[in-house]
């Protein structure tokens, strides 16, 4: 099976922060929910991949291909939408389409208006003049207007409503349908990714805690509860995200660990949220 | 062919879809030769991830109730009646052993149980 995207050793350092030893793949025709908080590293990755900064080292590749090497080559397949749009305030949906459309040899303006017919965004509203969800859509439109075959999205569901985060939701299985598309999608919500996510991978602090598709993930965990005197030390040593109160404890860990546990815990199924804080107490654990 | 998946139950949500086409199918809702919904299709009208689909039509395969062709998409094969009872036989011992368990419950005789199944079954006829 090709990849879409195929990252290996990745790091980038400024002082403290940056990222470290960052390999992860996503195949060819599936979403991938890219999981952290604030500060853990998406967007430098997701630079990196767009080659919007030095790295110190590491490779990254794009539908096979090194993103250096062949970067003018790639960047036509690929389609962005960061967090908030970089177009002048002044400029009408329809300059907006006008301005991009010389970077990108495969832009369509048939395209491009579809969508924002689709999107219900009048062509002649001012940039200035977008609501938050309406941002996000224009810079969808123009993302998917030049046709990508990977689309990469930094946090773009964060301060929409549940409506507008839906409705893009709906977008990118749309774009999926076609299974020569792919999508890298970093967020801190994680229902959004409960839903259509077929890979997770979750940074913290710089580095890949884990990488795999979601259901093998969310199968793999179990959620575990009981008296805080249940468990032996090596037992506890078990448990990812280990937290002790006066009355119990409870972590998550994995199914075949639970064999080597006693019978009177509380076991549960995992949740994407379970997944998300207990390996962020994890790194926290530890350090 | 209808498909419902609850994003609540304890039942992953492949099992949940392999199960209803499987009844579909049993049910003859789904004919012979019958194309399914692309798994892609399927995954957006359900709003859940390809894998996820991808699995219940794997095992469906698997159990010898659908087949791929390659490049066209996934058809129903002509139904193994063998196979339809073997599972119908799974899912009665289920039942039945869910009824037991209840029994033992309440201290129910095995006589009284057995009772209570000739009553029902008399009443079916």
């Amino acid at each position: 099976m090709e990849n879409a995207i195929e990252i290996n050793g990745l790091r980038k350092k400024f002082g403290n922060f940056g990222v470290e030893d960052v390999s992860f793949t996503l195949p060819k025709g599936f979403i991938m929910g890219f999981v952290g908080k604030n500060g853990a590293g998406k967007t430098t990755t997701i630079k990196a991949i767009l080659n919007m900064l030095n790295r110190d080292s590491g490779e990254i590749k794009i539908f096979g291909k090194d993103n250096l090497q062949h970067e003018a080559e790639i960047k036509q397949k690929i389609g962005v939408v960061m967090d908030s749009p970089f177009y002048e305030q002044e400029w009408t949906l329809v300059q907006v389409g006008k301005m991009l459309k010389p970077f990108y040899p495969g832009w369509s303006d048939q395209k491009f208006n579809e969508m924002l017919k689709q999107f219900q965004l009048a062509p002649n509203k001012r940039v200035k003049e977008l609501s938050r969800g309406m941002k996000m859509k224009i810079m969808v439109a123009c993302a998917l207007a030049h046709d990508p075959d990977l689309l990469i999205l930094d946090e773009p569901t964060s301060g929409l409503d549940a409506v507008a985060r839906d409705e893009l939701l709906e977008i990118l299985q749309s774009f999926i349908s076609n299974e020569n598309k792919s999508i890298l999608f970093s967020t801190h919500i994680t229902t959004d990714l409960e839903k259509i996510a077929d890979y997770l991978t979750f940074i913290d602090n710089g580095k890949i805690v884990h990488s795999d598709t979601k259901d093998n993930m969310l199968e793999k965990y179990v959620i575990v509860k009981g008296g805080r005197d249940a468990l032996t030390p090596e037992q506890k040593a078990l448990i990812i995200g280990y937290h002790e109160t006066k009355v119990n404890f409870d972590g998550i860990t994995d199914k075949a660990n639970l064999k080597n546990f006693p019978k009177s815990l509380v076991i549960e199924p995992c949740t994407m949220d379970e997944l998300v804080v207990r390996f962020n107490k994890e790194g926290r654990n530890k350090s | 062919m209808n498909i419902v998946i609850s994003n609540r139950s304890d039942q992953p949500i492949y099992e949940q879809i392999k199960e209803q086409i499987r009844s579909a199918i049993i049910r003859d809702e789904i004919a012979e030769n019958e194309m399914l919904p692309s798994i892609r299709s399927l995954a957006h009208d359900l709003k859940i991830s390809v894998i996820t689909t991808k699995r219940a039509y794997d095992e469906l395969e698997l159990e010898g109730f659908i087949a791929t062709v390659h490049g066209k998409g996934c058809f129903v094969l002509p139904k193994n009646k063998e196979q339809i009872r073997e599972y119908k036989l799974k899912e009665i011992e289920q039942h039945l052993t869910n009824a037991i368990t209840n029994a033992k419950m309440i201290r129910m005789t095995s006589d009284e149980l057995t009772q209570l199944l000739h009553i029902l079954l008399k009443e079916e006829d």
